[in-house]
């Protein structure tokens, strides 16, 4: 460090001596800031501060604009603008200032013009642009601490696109000799890792370097990049394993610098890290579980000490052995430490220990009991976060018996909450809980009552869909459904004589569907009575339009008999005019149906519900339509992605830089060469071809590629679990038995209704026995016998219900063209649900078909190569003699140029079939030859050839009908294909008569690797930049990289040049380029890169499956080598 | 971590640090939110709070409450320690460090946390390294000081509300 000390030093004097000159006014303007705080402090309303901080806006305003205001003074203003920004005024005017302060302030400047710039901007901001430079410059300095200024910025935030630039300058700071240089570069990486994976993965190695330098800083800052880097593939650095456990001991045993200790607990934060990394390394994995068992038993033993830092430690390692294979020992002593947390008296650890229960408890369900007593008096803690922890707790060991009293606890922190954020998560627990473990329907209905109630109108919509398709779908029993839907109809029915205008709009829209389907179960019921309380809702004033349509449908449903009909009579009155055209047409509907009785009952049959209906997904019935207009002359349909993609092309100049990682220097580009007119006829048939064939493909979802986003503008994007269940068995389900559902009632009745209050300590007991009863057995009984031994939400078995049962949405009330709300939301939910899942779905099979055939082309390979040289060297076999001279027969355009082996095809005691091929550039030029080697003259021969991927046409003029004895017969074709495959089959077969004989037939099948119809693309740069991004099919894999070489990447791709005929665009640095076509126009763009001795490479095509396939050639090519 | 909040009891922002890029009218809702929440706490009541999906971890010193917001996932207790790690360096660079000296300079306490917490996650943790590396960078705004000391010492005398 002295260095910089020394630097600085040197630079003092002129500094100085600078600072001299303009003293008094220096001394003016920073008391500026000073008068203008005690100004603010002597404030006392908030308007007469909004005025002061104008006024000093205005006059920041005028100084930062004025030529003759000096850098000094500048950074004094900026000082002054964060001040004004901090209190919440904007001072958008002085960003562009900030960033010229950081460009052209001397080094002290510089530091308040980086730190505005990184309080005044996030890193999607425009102007940051404008830094790119100022960073450039002084990562280059000779000064230290301006290039700690430039890292320390850049490590906060960086235009993504603009990372190539200063990539390798960051880089070269790795081996910087100061170590708090090495340290800020590496947290510059991490960042860059953090915002565009894909531009840091050639420097994984320099990590590793990064994790062994000799500064314990350096280590530590790198771990941060190690941790996210485990977090997304565990797999790849179990090799690391051992080295993060022997950290851990030195750290454990204190051989770290006493710098580096706090409260003389050394390295906390290092601590921490490791062992987080070491729980996601030794998830799942018995082998790396065991080689840190030892050392985290010694954590466990060294963090003794009463302070929180080695509390923060210990519940890391208690995290950490219950994420890992499982040891007894170590889970004794970490469950005792679980224990300590629970029963501390700081609420700080009291609420640790419950998280830690939380997180243990399936593992352990026993380890809550233990400590019933105390999350009883949790759950009354005045601290709500003590109270949320609990339940969360709680919701993790529900089960059949206890269910009632969690579900009351749970309500009843719903209606004290007024967060929403808390209410959204609660309410969708709860009803989770109803659905699975309700004892009884009144209770289940009841519960779900509050639950619409409370939830109100910010609840997961897909709550009210399930619960609606619960109802609608039924059980196993009619008569147990009959009388789910009556308590329902009662219970709605009697709220809505109460208080209608309490209840939420979803919970209205719930009630009106429920009596419109189910009111008819009530004998007593009159229609006429539930149409004027459904009536009454449209007068209210809050009710939503979309509630009104729900109201109204149902009215529809209902409107028989003659009350009926005349309420339906007044409501069409006054809704026929209403400015909501869905709610003119649902009171069109409702008038007309009241009127036709037997129209009514066709549109909307009774119980439907349970009749699956038909949904054509591929909307196969518009086809016709589709082609109508068509033929008329309309566009054909593009899906967005492709839409998008192609305006992106047609902007005259694309200055969009090719993907994201090649240095920026290829962006700029010269955009002439586009102009050819060769290459805009060729660009624009790929994108016709494109859609075509990506629609044909089915493959028409969205490809992301690779950089994982966490954050977006909105902030943290929440992970969204996969929706991986759908496709769940559905296990038919053993009815309740008698006896536990007697113990499922005596363990209700057994408990009152829990108000329990701290003095009574025999109340607690009893809240104690009702919460924690039936923990730890699997028996869980549930809403209706459906048993379900692993948590798992009501919407996912609602549509593994409902995959099970066909294609399964019910549109029982709809009316025939335009769905009813009803319907729309069951099924767009419906519909998402299968859009989402088909994709997880397929995938897999997909890939496993493909590895499939691809291991059937490997062992047809081999096949073909063993015979081929049978054919050549060793015919010495008699009867063959003339296959040496069948090159001869070639077609005389074909003769000239080198064709392939000729591979024998199939024979017979007549005739012999064999076959060759020549590659041309635009087609494949396919020759078959009939050698009759027979005595006697073929004749009435007919040669048929078929392919499902290739298309071929003859050549020949005239098709061969007769061959004389030992002579060939030649058919010549021209081959181009029509869907890719690893490889192409073309299947034959030859009908003959020889003379005076019946007419034989012989069959062959041909394979020709689709390699044979892989040509060189030859395009510059720029096109291929254009092309890339107008390609919707990719692909992407690692593969080996040739490593015999000064220069592997070079070497690497002239081997696939040489061997699969690609064409090396351009190679720079550790990045390569290649294009190829398949024959004809069918381009596919291929991006290497080195890494971490590996070559990634992503493919693009128009073309379905063209990348898949090159890749298998690609990879094959590099084995061979 | 994500961000970084300190505020006086009185809810006024004094130091705001945002890890996530977020725009102007997000940080000042979520800050106005935040300031909210914590001041309706009581002074017995846990450390952390339950924020949207975040967890908030906060903690007062003498007038002057210090916010950080983690993952879930994180460790409530080592964010705990890493607020006063930065408030033991905030006093050991002032000086028994006040409300004050962080309003009157408030740009130094944001060059000390950036010593201290890089994008979001702690950089050094050796008080001494983060000390040395700020100090380096101020001997050539020791002049500067000079004229704040001044004007504080003036301050604290008049309103003396103690250190942290």
């Amino acid at each position: 460090m002295s260095d910089v000390v020394e630097k600085t030093l040197t630079a003092l004097p002129s500094l100085l001596s600078l600072d001299s000159q303009p003293g008094s006014a220096k001394l003016s303007s920073t008391s500026k800031l000073g008068n203008l705080i005690r100004g603010i402090t002597e404030l006392t309303s908030k308007h007469e501060e909004e005025k002061l901080i104008q006024r000093e806006l205005t006059s920041i305003k005028d100084q930062v604009s004025s030529p003759n205001t000096s850098m000094r003074q500048m950074k004094e203003l900026m000082v002054r603008a964060i001040y004004c920004e901090m209190l919440g005024y904007e001072a958008s005017f002085s960003y562009i200032h900030a960033i010229k302060l950081a460009q052209q302030g001397s080094v002290l400047d510089k530091r308040v013009g980086y730190l505005a710039v990184s309080l005044f901007l996030n890193e999607s901001h425009e102007l940051l642009l404008l830094l790119v430079n100022t960073v450039l410059k002084d990562l280059q300095s000779t000064n230290l601490i301006e290039v700690c200024m430039a890292l320390t910025v850049v490590s906060q935030m960086f235009p993504k696109d603009m990372i190539p630039a200063i990539l390798p300058l960051v880089e070269d700071k790795l081996n910087h000799p100061k170590e708090i240089i090495r340290r800020k570069a590496v947290l510059a990486l991490y960042k860059f890792y953090l915002i565009a994976p894909n531009q840091v993965q050639h420097i994984h190695n320099k990590f590793r370097k990064a994790l062994c330098d000799k500064d314990p800083g350096v280590m530590t800052a790198s771990l941060h990049i190690y941790l996210q880097l485990i977090k997304e593939n565990s797999e790849g650095y179990k090799d690391l394993t051992a080295s993060f456990v022997t950290i851990l001991k030195q750290v454990v045993g204190g051989k770290l610098p006493m710098d580096f200790n706090y409260h003389s607990v050394p390295a906390p934060w290092l601590q921490i890290q490791l062992l987080r990394i070491l729980s996601l390394l030794g998830k799942n994995d018995q082998s790396t579980s065991e080689i840190m068992y030892e050392v985290l038993d010694e954590s466990l033993r060294r963090a003794e000490m009463n302070h929180n830092i080695t509390y923060a430690i210990l519940y890391e390692c208690v995290k950490c052995i219950y994420t890992i294979q499982p040891k007894s020992e170590l889970l004794e002593k970490a469950a005792k430490c679980i224990g300590n947390f629970v029963l501390s008296p700081k609420i700080n650890l009291k609420y640790l220990g419950l998280k830690a229960l939380t997180y243990v408890v399936q593992q352990d369900p026993k380890l809550a009991l233990q400590h019933q007593m105390t999350i009883i008096e949790c759950l009354d803690h005045p601290d709500l976060i003590i109270k949320r922890e609990t339940l969360e707790l709680l919701f993790r060991i529900t089960n059949g018996q206890n269910v009632t009293v969690i579900v009351e606890k749970m309500l009843d922190f719903l209606r004290i909450s007024k967060d929403d954020y808390t209410t959204i998560d609660l309410v969708g627990k709860v009803a989770e809980l109803a659905e699975k473990y309700a004892p009884d329907n009144e209770w289940f209905i009841e519960t779900m009552n509050t639950v619409f109630s409370l939830g109100g109108d910010m609840m997961q919509p897909d709550i009210p869909n399930s619960f609606l398709k619960l109802l609608s779908e039924g059980f196993d029993s009619d008569e147990e459904d009959r009388k789910l839907r009556l308590f329902a109809v009662d219970s709605y029915v009697s709220l809505l004589q109460s208080e209608p205008n309490k209840l939420p709009q979803r919970f209205l829209q719930v009630i009106s569907w429920v009596l419109g389907e189910y009111s008819h179960l009530s004998a007593e019921l009159e229609p006429a009575t539930v149409m004027t309380l459904l009536s009454k809702l449209l007068d209210l004033k809050h009710t939503s339009s979309e509630t009104k349509s729900w109201v109204l449908m149902a009215m529809t449903k209902l409107c028989e008999g003659g009350v009926a009909i005349s309420v339906a009579q007044d409501i069409y009155e006054t809704h026929s005019s209403s400015m909501d055209t869905v709610l003119r047409q649902r009171a069109q509907e409702l008038q007309h149906l009241s009127q036709d009785s037997e129209l009514r009952g066709r549109v909307l049959p009774r119980d439907a519900g349970l009749m699956p209906l038909e949904v054509d997904s591929s909307l196969s019935f518009l086809d016709g339509f589709v082609s109508e207009a068509l033929a008329a002359g309309a566009a054909p349909y593009k899906p967005p992605h492709q839409r998008q993609e192609e305006l992106a092309q047609a902007k005259a100049l694309s200055l969009e830089p090719y993907s994201l990682s090649l240095p920026i220097s290829m962006s700029s580009c010269s955009i002439a060469d586009r102009q050819s007119p060769t290459l805009m006829s060729m660009s624009s048939g790929l994108s016709g071809d494109s859609t075509d064939l990506s629609h044909k493909g089915g493959s028409t979802t969205l490809k992301l590629d690779g950089v994982k986003r966490v954050w977006g503008r909105e902030g943290y994007l929440a992970q969204r679990e996969p929706v991986e269940e759908t496709a769940q068995v559905e296990v038919p389900s053993p009815l309740r038995s008698p006896s536990q559902q007697a113990e499922a009632d005596s363990t209700q009745s057994q408990t009152p209704t829990p108000t329990v209050t701290p003095e009574l300590e025999q109340d607690k007991q009893q809240l104690a026995s009702s919460l924690f009863v039936g923990l730890g057995s699997q028996s869980s009984v549930c809403l209706m016998g459906k048993s379900d031994p692993t948590p798992q939400r009501f919407r996912r078995k609602a549509q593994g219900r409902a995959s099970s049962s066909g294609a399964s949405e019910k549109t029982p009330t709809s009316l025939g063209s335009t769905p009813s709300p009803v319907d729309n939301l069951l099924c767009n939910s419906l519909l998402d649900s299968n859009l989402v899942s088909e994709p997880t779905n397929q995938t897999p099979q997909a890939s496993q078909s493909l590895d499939t055939t691809n291991g059937n082309c490997h062992e047809e390979l081999t096949d073909v190569k063993e015979n081929n040289p049978s054919l050549i060297h060793n015919n010495e076999e008699p009867d063959k003699p003339k296959d040496l001279c069948l090159s001869s027969h070639l077609p005389t355009e074909l003769s000239g140029l080198s064709h392939s082996e000729i591979t024998p095809l199939c024979s017979n005691q007549s005739v012999n079939l064999s076959a060759c091929h020549v590659q041309k550039e635009d087609s494949l030029q396919l020759v078959i030859f009939i050698f009759n080697s027979s005595d006697s003259a073929l004749q009435q021969m007919q040669l048929q050839v078929d392919s499902g991927e290739l298309k071929l046409s003859l050549i020949t003029d005239s098709p061969v009908e007769e061959v004389r004895s030992h002579s060939v017969a030649v058919c010549h074709y021209s081959v181009t294909v029509k869907r890719p495959s690893v490889h192409v089959e073309v299947l034959g077969m030859l009908s003959y008569q020889l003379p005076g004989g019946t007419p034989q037939t012989i069959q062959f099948s041909h394979k020709l690797p689709l390699t044979t119809f892989i040509r060189p693309l030859t395009l510059s740069t720029e096109e291929y930049g254009s092309m890339w991004l107008a390609f919707s099919q990719d692909t992407k894999q690692n593969l080996t990289l040739i490593n015999d070489d000064q220069d592997p990447l070079t070497t690497t791709l002239n081997v696939l040049k040489k061997k699969l005929q690609l064409h090396v665009v351009e190679i720079i640095g550790v990045e390569g380029i290649v294009a190829c076509q398949l024959v004809q126009d069918q381009p596919c763009l291929m991006h290497c890169r080195v890494h971490a001795g590996t070559l990634a490479v992503w493919l693009r095509s128009p073309v379905p499956d063209l990348p898949d396939c090159l890749l298998y050639h690609c990879q094959r090519a590099l084995q061979e080598h | 971590m994500q961000f970084m909040l300190l505020f006086s009891r009185q809810g006024k922002l004094r130091l705001q640090k945002w890890y996530v890029p977020l725009s102007d009218k997000e940080r000042k809702k979520i800050s106005r939110d935040l300031v909210q929440t914590i001041l309706a706490r009581k002074p017995k009541m846990c450390s952390f709070l339950e924020w949207r999906d975040l967890k908030i971890v906060y903690k007062r010193y003498a007038s002057l409450y210090f916010c950080c917001a983690v993952e879930d996932q994180d460790n409530e207790l080592i964010t705990l320690e890493i607020i006063h790690r930065y408030v033991e360096l905030l006093d050991k660079y002032f000086g028994s460090v006040c409300e004050l000296d962080i309003i009157f300079n408030f740009e130094k306490a944001y060059f000390i946390l950036d010593e201290f917490l890089l994008g979001g996650e702690a950089q050094e943790t050796s008080k001494k390294n983060v000390l040395k590396a700020i100090e380096q960078a101020d001997l050539l705004q020791e002049v500067h000081t000079h004229i704040f000391s001044t004007t504080l010492i003036f301050l604290k005398k008049k309103y003396n509300p103690g250190p942290l």
